[in-house]
């Protein structure tokens, strides 16, 4: 079997090579240029108020950066970021999931409006928070706590990344919501009535059946969701445009704030390519705990 | 002991009735089939027994406790599923000890019950596995390893064997005939396949339409079927029908006259019956013989040959009937050939489908498969 399939790889080499080029070449390019570009400006004197100033810059751009506190501050809220909003849309999102499964009158309708947030686009989902719920006085949520009698929050600079947290966590919790919520209709029914039948109770059944048989798909969500928190960019440039300070500014935000703010090309992709190795890092690991559980 | 009664139980889904008032006694270590057609309800009876489907109206009677309001865990059963149903993220000895595990009993305990219950089914060996890296048998094996470890009053078989291939199902039908000795166990097992009945059964069930059409013995059954449905039902091939004339019912039967022209007297009591009241025969495939003498006449449109018998299909008119014969019969399609039966093997329906009562009762009807217990609760309904 392996034998005639390793012949015809080399008999149709040639052949099946010359087929592949064009899709090869394409994505290569796609990616090998903007990466050799920013790792070639990170080796360059390059900021935009200085024009004369050019040439090699060895590892200076480097240096300056890791000698900055931002750079340690913009990880650690990456981190948070990304820690938190996972922590909230998988537990919120396996939560939900159950709940949506079971029998109610509209459950389809509460299916779409829950899952529904995915589908606004993050700088209108910002907006509606900042200016709608997390106003300090025309807010809903200032409006919630004073009808209660308590003080009103102002969210953004009271609590910026929480602020932050929350926002990004609502429009990731429907995706969330909409994976489990598949996964959960591939479970075997027979097997939650042989638990029944075992003695499970509601909590046992969840922690003994529905849990091991989500287990693969919470594995994908957190691996999708991971790639695209790591970049979050809008959520933020709307509403405290990384501050107050640095509180919010992550790593994406960091290398908007060297490049475009401060017009120091050559920074901010020492910047970039600091976020290319941290992105990598996150997903040897992660590919490698999805692949062993798609193995099972 | 393990008893159960069902006391007019009614079952409403939306608005179709599904079960219709089924009134059922089980006795001890007996083995109990329910079979019928797809959507017969005796899934929906299974499912309201073991406690997943409650019950629209009736009592569920288990060990003279009505259990109606109780939960599936606490009645004292044990199902086995037809998908098996077995956790596949857990081993054969997790699958096993399952129900101990949520009780909380110690692991050494656990293991030792789950051993016992191996030892009895020959899973030793695959303790360790995962269902996924299983065979068919084996898992079906395990289902059955899961119920024997809670030791149930009563075994709940839900159309086990469906889901293996002709010859694994004839295997395990025989462990499961070896089990049920063994165990000393009450059982109920739902299916459609009517040889699964005919050979595990020491009482039969059978449903049509959510009601119960006759209980009894296999034997039973088969030589005195309560009326055309079940007639229809049970014995394969299908018994054949024919439309007859009434000629007159006296004391040592019925007379009748055969589509050929000829007349016939049937051992069966037509005194309820009125004159000229259409009938209907009903003779099996294996009681017609060919009979250069016989009453009957057609010609063969299909020949099967199984080696050891022979399936005629042979047009008699409008009807269509089956002839089982020996293996070495000559004939070819197309030949016109003469058959015909001895008539106390025949059965006569009225106009509502009712068999009229057999003058002689055959010897084996009373008999179940172990055969010094007679069934206690059966006959028509």
């Amino acid at each position: 079997m392996n034998k005639t399939r390793a012949s015809g790889r080399t008999v149709g080499g040639l052949r099946t090579l010359s087929l592949q080029a064009p899709a090869v070449t394409l994505l290569l390019l796609w990616m090998l240029v903007p990466l050799g570009m920013t790792l070639w400006f990170s080796f360059q004197r390059y900021n935009l108020l200085m024009p004369g100033m050019t040439g090699f810059a060895g590892l200076e751009n480097y240096e300056y950066l890791f000698t900055d506190p931002a750079l340690w501050s913009a990880m650690g809220t990456t981190l948070l970021l990304v820690g938190w909003v996972l922590a909230i849309t998988v537990v919120g999102g396996t939560l939900l999931a159950v709940l949506f499964q079971q029998e109610f009158a509209g459950r389809g309708i509460a299916r779409v409006l829950a899952i529904s947030p995915f589908f606004v686009m993050p700088t209108v989902s910002a907006l509606v928070w900042k200016n709608m719920m997390m106003h300090p006085s025309n807010g809903v949520l200032s409006w919630v706590a004073e009808s209660f009698g308590l003080q009103a929050v102002d969210w953004f600079s009271a609590l910026p990344l929480t602020s932050i947290i929350i926002i990004v966590a609502w429009q990731w919790l429907p995706f969330a919501l909409l994976i489990l919520l598949t996964a959960m209709q591939s479970l075997d029914e027979d097997q939650v009535e042989a638990a029944r039948m075992d003695g499970a109770g509601p909590v046992a059944i969840f922690f003994f059946i529905t849990l091991p048989h989500l287990k693969r798909a919470i594995s994908v969500v957190i691996m999708i969701e991971m790639i695209f928190l790591l970049t979050i960019f809008a959520e933020i440039f709307v509403t405290t445009s990384g501050g107050p300070g640095l509180a919010t500014t992550n790593l994406a935000y960091l290398i908007y704030i060297r490049a475009l703010l401060d017009f120091d090309v050559g920074t901010a992709s020492a910047g970039g390519v600091i976020a290319i190795v941290l992105a990598n890092i996150v997903a040897i690991f992660l590919v490698r705990m999805v692949a062993r559980n798609l193995e099972d | 002991m393990a008893t159960l009664q069902l006391k007019q139980i009614t079952k409403r889904f939306g608005d179709t009735d599904v079960i219709k008032g089924v009134d059922l006694e089980v006795n001890d270590r007996e083995f109990v089939v329910f079979v019928g057609p797809s959507g017969c309800g005796k899934s929906t009876l299974m499912r309201m027994i073991a406690g997943l489907e409650s019950a629209t109206s009736g009592d569920i009677v288990i060990d003279g406790a009505r259990m109606n309001e109780v939960g599936p865990a606490d009645r004292g059963l044990a199902m086995v599923f037809q998908s098996y149903a077995l956790y596949p993220h857990m081993t054969v000895e997790d699958n096993m000890g399952f129900s101990m595990r949520l009780a909380g009993v110690p692991r050494e305990a656990r293991r030792e019950k789950v051993l016992e219950a191996a030892k009895i089914l020959q899973l030793e060996p695959l303790l360790d596995r995962k269902p996924k890296a299983l065979s068919g048998g084996q898992r079906q094996r395990v289902a059955i390893g899961r119920a024997i470890v809670r030791n149930p009053s009563i075994f709940l078989f839900d159309e086990p064997l469906s889901n293996l291939d002709a010859a694994l199902r004839v295997q395990m039908r025989i462990e499961l005939a070896r089990l049920h000795e063994e165990l000393d166990a009450t059982m109920i097992y739902v299916t459609h396949d009517q040889i699964e009945a005919m050979t595990m059964a020491d009482k039969i069930v059978v449903l049509h339409d959510g009601v119960v059409e006759q209980v009894g013995s296999p034997m039973e059954l088969y030589h005195h079927p309560c009326n055309r449905f079940v007639a229809g039902f049970i014995g394969s091939p299908k018994m054949n029908f024919l439309d007859v004339d009434l000629v007159r019912s006296g004391l040592e039967g019925v007379s009748i006259r055969l589509p050929g022209g000829e007349a016939c007297t049937v051992p069966v009591d037509g005194s309820r019956l009125a004159v000229d009241s259409p009938l209907e025969l009903g003779i099996r495939p294996e009681h017609l013989q060919l009979d250069d003498q016989g009453p009957l006449t057609g010609e063969i449109r299909v020949l099967e040959r199984l080696g050891g018998q022979t399936s005629l299909y042979v047009q008699m008119g409008e009807a269509m009937v089956t002839l089982m014969t020996d293996g070495d019969v000559a004939h070819r399609v197309h030949d016109k050939v003469r058959f015909g039966f001895e008539p106390r093997r025949a059965h006569l329906f009225d106009a509502e489908t009712l068999a009229l009562p057999s003058l002689h009762q055959h010897p084996l009807a009373g008999l179940t498969r172990h055969d010094n217990r007679l069934s206690s609760t059966s006959g028509c309904q």
